[in-house]
């Protein structure tokens, strides 16, 4: 079976979620083959990967990688792709991890596919666009299938792979060194969530009515293990962090839950979540266009609502 | 400081957007055209560097002759002229497309730095400033919220998943902005009446030596199969709290195996 490469996302050596998604996604269509950009793998990731299906784990070591922007993992990608000719190559659809899949689509002479929500034979993939209301099947049509695909697309499922390990030496370009990261400020986020890697996502919009009142959304986003957003009106009020909008010019998140406290449902904050599996809304106004899209309604003033539920869910745990 | 920002125009995200039957594509007539609300950010943080720092503001816009509508905005907000790549021969053009047919561009016009939207409103690849950045050979300093240049130094603050990432390189560099960088500035009325004089220079694809072979449709590198509107989601089940509008909730997330 032909091999499909996996870019690997993780944080402080711990293989992030969304890797064991699209190792389980490659699977389907191949044989997945970890690629580890950077330094600091550990035993525990080289089991996780393998446990995920990984045949085969690339390690690229060098810090180089990690130390100038993007372009040093296109350019390992890509020469992977050149060594090994894979059918396909995955990566996360994060912001970064497309800015990988562009970098790598100029230098392979390939197609990309962005925010992919599924992907099935021919790596024909599913797209979700216009804030949701058109579903899309794309595939690409030159090279070497080039595909990032959204957090949550797959449920992560263990299939025991080889995970055979072979280093990689990549001789980066002076180009691949241009933008060199000097500092990393890490900003305190506490024990929450990554927001579009979560399965459950709590957001409080202009019904929350204060940054003191987001105390409410995140005590039951805690109850829940869930990562907290906030809509655009949330985050211009100045009550929630900007990082944390979920919306067309924020984050998208396509969450196995997702609870809207607050939140009216303007198609600005609907293109970020419409993806969503399950959709719970809490919102005074029966008018709200979010009820629409709700699996789940509550018409009712959050404040009462949400510690209720917030209490409720305490109690079952 | 050479300064060239790109903007594109896209359909306004209130209409109704669509497909095109035909051949898959945007439809771009079926909706008003308004300026990416991103690139306006991309604007204000070329001006204010412009203004901090001397030099010129240049506009580049790839699209259709309607386009021109989003160039005239950005020039009413204080750019000082424009560059209009608008040709039949790129519609239906993808991101590989789009990058190629744009760097061709900035190696004719010249630039110290290139400043764009992180992603647009429309496709939201979010891949076109790395793409530019690689066919350029240019650092590649993208989601920016805070730029600072010094001399031929400059200095961004990428936004990560756990805070930022401060990036140095050298100038000529591709920097693309995020939300909120900066506040963008409404075009004055003397801005709008100084906009129309300012000059506008509209490019074909022989211009700017683009291989019609590598831009639109048929070059594309990828395609869309078929599309289908989203079925509606299957309604749901809407309650009024009487007091226990929170315990409901938390009976359905039960149902449903969340708790």
């Amino acid at each position: 079976m032909s091999e499909i490469l996996v870019l690997v996302e993780q944080v402080e050596g711990e293989v992030k979620k969304v890797t064991l998604e699209l190792l389980t996604l490659a699977r389907s269509l191949g044989a997945p083959a970890a690629v580890w950009a950077g330094p600091g793998i550990t035993p525990e990731a080289k089991a996780r990967l393998a446990e995920y299906g990984a045949e085969t784990i690339y390690v690229a070591g060098s810090s180089d990688i990690v130390d100038h922007v993007v372009a040093p993992k296109a350019e390992l990608l890509a020469q992977l792709v050149a060594a090994k000719s894979p059918a396909a190559v995955l990566v996360a659809a994060t912001a970064e991890g497309k800015e990988v899949a562009g970098r790598l689509a100029v230098k392979t002479d390939s197609g990309v596919i962005t925010d992919a929500v599924g992907l099935g034979e021919g790596f024909v993939a599913d797209q979700s666009i216009f804030g949701g209301g058109v579903n899309v099947h794309s595939r690409v049509r030159r090279g070497t299938p080039i595909v990032a695909v959204r957090p949550n697309s797959t449920a992560p499922e263990p299939a025991q792979g080889a995970g055979a390990e072979e280093e990689v030496t990549v001789a980066l370009t002076d180009a691949a060194r241009a933008a060199r990261v000097v500092e990393r400020v890490k900003q305190e986020k506490g024990a929450r969530p990554e927001l579009t890697e979560a399965a459950i996502v709590v957001s409080g919009g202009r019904g929350v009515g204060s940054a003191e009142n987001f105390s409410v959304i995140e005590g039951l986003a805690d109850a829940l293990g869930a990562a907290v957003g906030a809509s655009r009106a949330a985050t211009d009020a100045g009550w929630y962090p900007h990082q944390f909008q979920v919306g067309q010019t924020g984050k998208t998140v396509s969450p196995q839950l997702y609870i809207a406290a607050g939140i009216s449902g303007a198609i600005q904050h609907r293109a970020g979540m419409q993806t969503a599996k399950t959709i719970v809304a809490i919102n005074k106004d029966p008018e709200a266009p979010i009820f629409e899209l709700a699996d789940y309604g509550v018409v009712g003033d959050l404040h009462q609502v949400v510690p209720q539920l917030t209490e409720e869910v305490s109690k079952r745990k | 400081m050479n300064i060239v920002v790109c903007v594109k125009q896209v359909p306004d995200t209130a209409t109704e957007r669509k497909l095109r039957s035909d051949d898959n594509t945007l439809d771009r007539d079926a909706a008003d055209g308004v300026v990416n609300e991103l690139d306006e950010y991309a604007v204000e943080e070329a001006l204010k560097l412009k203004e901090a720092h001397g030099g010129e503001v240049t506009v580049l816009s790839m699209g259709p002759a309607k386009a021109t509508e989003t160039i005239r905005k950005a020039l009413a907000m204080g750019a000082d002229k424009a560059v209009h790549l608008s040709d039949d021969a790129l519609h239906g053009s993808d991101a590989l497309s789009t990058s190629y047919a744009m760097a061709q561009v900035l190696n004719k016009i010249g630039f110290d730095l290139v400043v764009l939207g992180s992603e647009s409103t429309d496709a939201r690849t979010g891949v076109l400033a790395a793409m530019l950045a690689e066919r350029l050979g240019a650092p590649q300093l993208t989601l920016a919220n805070k730029v600072d240049v010094d001399g031929t130094s400059i200095t961004v603050q990428r936004i990560t998943d756990y805070g930022y990432d401060r990036v140095e390189a050298t100038l000529p560099a591709v920097v693309s902005v995020v939300e909120k960088i900066n506040e963008p500035r409404y075009p004055s009325f003397k801005g709008i009446m100084a906009a129309k004089k300012k000059p506008v220079e509209t490019l074909a694809i022989g211009d700017a030596s683009i291989d019609p072979a590598q831009v639109g449709l048929a070059a594309a590198w990828s395609e869309v199969v078929d599309f289908a509107p989203a079925p509606p989601r299957a309604a749901g089940t809407i309650v009024k709290d009487e007091g226990d509008g929170g315990a409901k909730a938390a009976e359905f997330l039960a149902s449903k195996k969340f708790i």
